[in-house]
């Protein structure tokens, strides 16, 4: 079963009651290095695989890059 | 809490002026921006000979920094009570003077009396004596005085910072508090009894006025008791400190200077008016935005050629006895004026030297 | 030896990870650079390029990753990355660019100085992107910034330090590290402001766009090192102009 959530500001499925690292795992990053921002708030990285992404949520990925 | 300002030993200023060499003098005199080692320089033995030097870029300084100008201004005196045994001054405890403090109403016709004479920066002095002359009087002046006066500066005992906000709220605008001394241990052995006697407590008195949001603070070491030239580097610390804390405060430094008087207190390293200068000249030249403030201690012909050399502030028709300016003296002076020109005198003098007196500079209805 | 809220760095040239034409060329540069302090951004995971990720490529055992906020507008926005930053495991340190205006990158004095206040409060080691005006770097100072960062010129110009002046004064003021910022397009920048007193530099276009990123990094390394060494040595007073004219007045008054 799939669900849609947004990511990034992408629409894009995702596999129903799919925990937040196992979905970060499978778009190919690693938990480690990436933040997240679920509906706005900053997801804690100890709370990554515990906490399932919902129909309709909204994730913002993030991490550093190079900058100045 | 921040720290308080603390001198380095008193010794190693001296012994920092003492080793500064005559090539020291001139890298000091060709920087633009002078370390305190440079300012060790100039007040050295080895700067003497530059005088001339100096002046002129002490004049330099000073006319672009404020202008051909010199702020006018003068004491009243509301009380010389005294609990202090200073052994360098006439209100000390010990001295059988007539006493007086002013009524309100005496303060008032005064004040009053200065204005007519067209003095508009007001300098409220006392002796240190909390009982007869607390920090309730000196608010009930500022309250009456309201308005009359462009400013109005304090120069009594120290107080603490509440009690600053509370005058500042009434009206003052500035405090000037001299260490005397900031030899430590002469300091102990010239203020025997009273408050004054903790060299601390009065070290701290500036940075409490400017935390209190004193428009101005200023300070200044009495010549003629320590070594003149490590009262100078201690100013020179003192100052770059507060400025370093205080970055919204105005800055004086003022050069009471012990003259010889009649059964009155010798100076223990008397302080020529060589010397005199060569100080002011180091301080501005280190110092390029801090006014500096010579009173009537200072005889006429020396004030008049100072205008334009260093000096930003002149008090004037100055009398250091309660009640005096109204009614002529009947309590004892502070000290013995030496320039007893009237205000309209010095501003005559002033205009002589080529340079415009100032006797308004801010306004009370400024402060909120 | 420099140090920053506490924590010595042995290095006074701070280098950004920006602009670089590749990963490859950027480690090398970094490591020629000899810095201890990089910058990082922050940005949105493009989705498509898992690879790209300068956490890989540089070893934080050797360099002290500094997160900045670029690309924030406002005080809110620099909070919010601050404190993704912090979540990210970045650390607690962040370098606060607030920068509106995309084409100058200016930075927002008003909003710099809100932000710095609420992160301090929140126990970041705040390290403001500021232009260089000495009245707000006392304001940052007051809020407890850990050090200033005053550009020299906008970022990118290269133009060197055309706010010599008020740097000169915000060094003279200031109570925490000054680091000039920003605008340091050539080494011999880098070394007059060392030799103005600044306490570090932070270069990164002049070095990234470099004909050799490499080699340009080193010649910085070398000049923040001669910069500071000769103010540390104490400059040769500069000698002015001579005062024409001694005083009107001679000082025959004084007795």
């Amino acid at each position: 079963m799939v669900m849609k959530i947004l990511v990034n500001g992408e629409e894009k499925e995702a596999p129903v009651g799919v925990s937040v690292s196992d979905y970060v795992k499978a778009l190919g990053f690693d938990p480690e290095t990436v933040v997240v921002e679920l509906d706005g708030h900053i997801l804690a990285r100890a709370d990554y695989s515990c906490k399932q992404l919902r129909e309709g949520c909204e994730l913002e990925l993030i991490r550093f890059i190079g900058g100045g | 809490m921040s720290q308080s300002f603390v001198l380095p030993d008193y010794q190693e200023l001296a012994r920092l002026i003492a080793t500064r060499t005559d090539s020291d003098v001139l890298r000091a005199l060709r920087s633009p921006v002078l370390s305190l080692g440079d300012l060790a320089a100039l007040l050295s033995p080895e700067a003497e000979r530059y005088l001339t030097e100096m002046a002129a870029k002490s004049q330099a300084i000073t006319t672009q920094r404020f202008g051909r100008v010199i702020q006018i201004y003068a004491p009243l005196y509301v009380s010389n009570y005294c609990t202090n045994r200073c052994l360098y001054c006439g209100f000390s405890a010990e001295h059988p003077i007539r006493r007086r403090r002013l009524t309100l109403e005496e303060v008032e016709k005064e004040a009053d009396t200065l204005r007519l004479r067209g003095v508009n920066h007001l300098l409220l002095v006392s002796g240190e004596a909390p009982k007869m002359m607390g920090v309730d009087y000196i608010e009930e002046v500022a309250k009456r005085l309201k308005g009359r006066f462009a400013s109005l500066s304090i120069e009594i005992q120290p107080l603490t910072e509440a009690e600053y906000a509370r005058l500042f709220a009434a009206g003052i605008t500035s405090v000037a508090v001299y260490q005397e001394t900031y030899d430590p241990e002469l300091y102990q052995r010239l203020h025997l009894a009273g408050k004054k006697s903790d060299y601390t407590y009065r070290l701290a008195t500036p940075e409490r006025a400017a935390a209190a949001g004193m428009r101005e603070v200023g300070i200044g070491a009495l010549l003629g008791l320590g070594d003149w030239r490590a009262e100078g580097l201690a100013l020179g610390l003192h100052l770059s400190w507060l400025r370093k804390r205080f970055w919204r405060t105005g800055l004086t430094v003022s050069f009471p200077r012990i003259r010889p008087a009649e059964g009155g207190f010798r100076a223990l390293a008397p302080v020529s008016e060589r010397n005199l200068t060569q100080l002011i000249f180091a301080l501005r030249l280190f110092d390029h935005d801090v006014g500096l403030l010579l009173s009537t201690r200072e005889e006429a012909r020396y004030r008049n050629g100072m205008v334009g050399l260093g000096p930003t502030r002149y008090s004037a028709g100055s009398c250091t006895s309660p009640g005096g300016y109204a009614e002529g003296e009947n309590a004892d002076e502070q000290f013995a004026v030496d320039d007893d020109r009237s205000v309209a005198e010095v501003c005559a003098a002033i205009h002589g030297q080529g340079y415009e007196p100032v006797r308004k500079d801010w306004d009370a209805c400024f402060q909120a | 030896m420099l140090i920053i809220a506490g924590r010595p760095f042995a290095s006074r040239l701070f280098t950004g990870t920006g602009k670089f034409s590749s990963s490859d060329v950027m480690r090398k540069a970094l490591d020629a650079s000899g810095c201890e302090m990089v910058t990082v951004a922050l940005r949105r995971i493009d989705l498509n390029d898992p690879e790209d990720d300068i956490m890989q490529v540089l070893d934080r055992n050797k360099f002290f990753f500094l997160p900045n906020t670029a690309g924030a507008r406002n005080a809110g926005e620099a909070v919010r990355l601050a404190r993704l930053a912090r979540a990210s495991g970045g650390g607690h340190w962040i370098k606060l660019e607030v920068t509106p205006d995309p084409r100058t990158l200016l930075p927002d004095p008003v909003d710099t100085l809100v932000a710095t206040e609420e992160l301090v409060k929140d126990g970041f080691v705040v390290l403001p992107y500021i232009n260089a005006d000495p009245i707000l770097a006392l304001r940052l100072q007051d809020a407890g910034a850990a050090a200033v960062m005053p550009l020299a010129a906008p970022i990118g110009t290269n133009r060197g330090l055309i706010t010599r002046y008020q740097i000169e004064i915000i060094i003279a003021q200031a109570r925490v590290p000054v680091v000039v910022d920003a605008g340091l397009g050539a080494p011999s920048h880098a070394a007059e402001a060392m030799e103005m007193g600044a306490d570090a530099v932070l270069v990164n276009t002049a070095i990234a766009v470099a004909g050799n990123p490499v080699r340009m990094a080193d010649a910085f390394r070398q000049a923040v090192i001669a910069g500071r060494e000769a103010y540390e040595a104490g400059l040769g007073a500069i000698s002015e102009e001579a005062s024409a004219s001694s005083p009107q007045t001679g000082l025959d008054f004084i007795r």
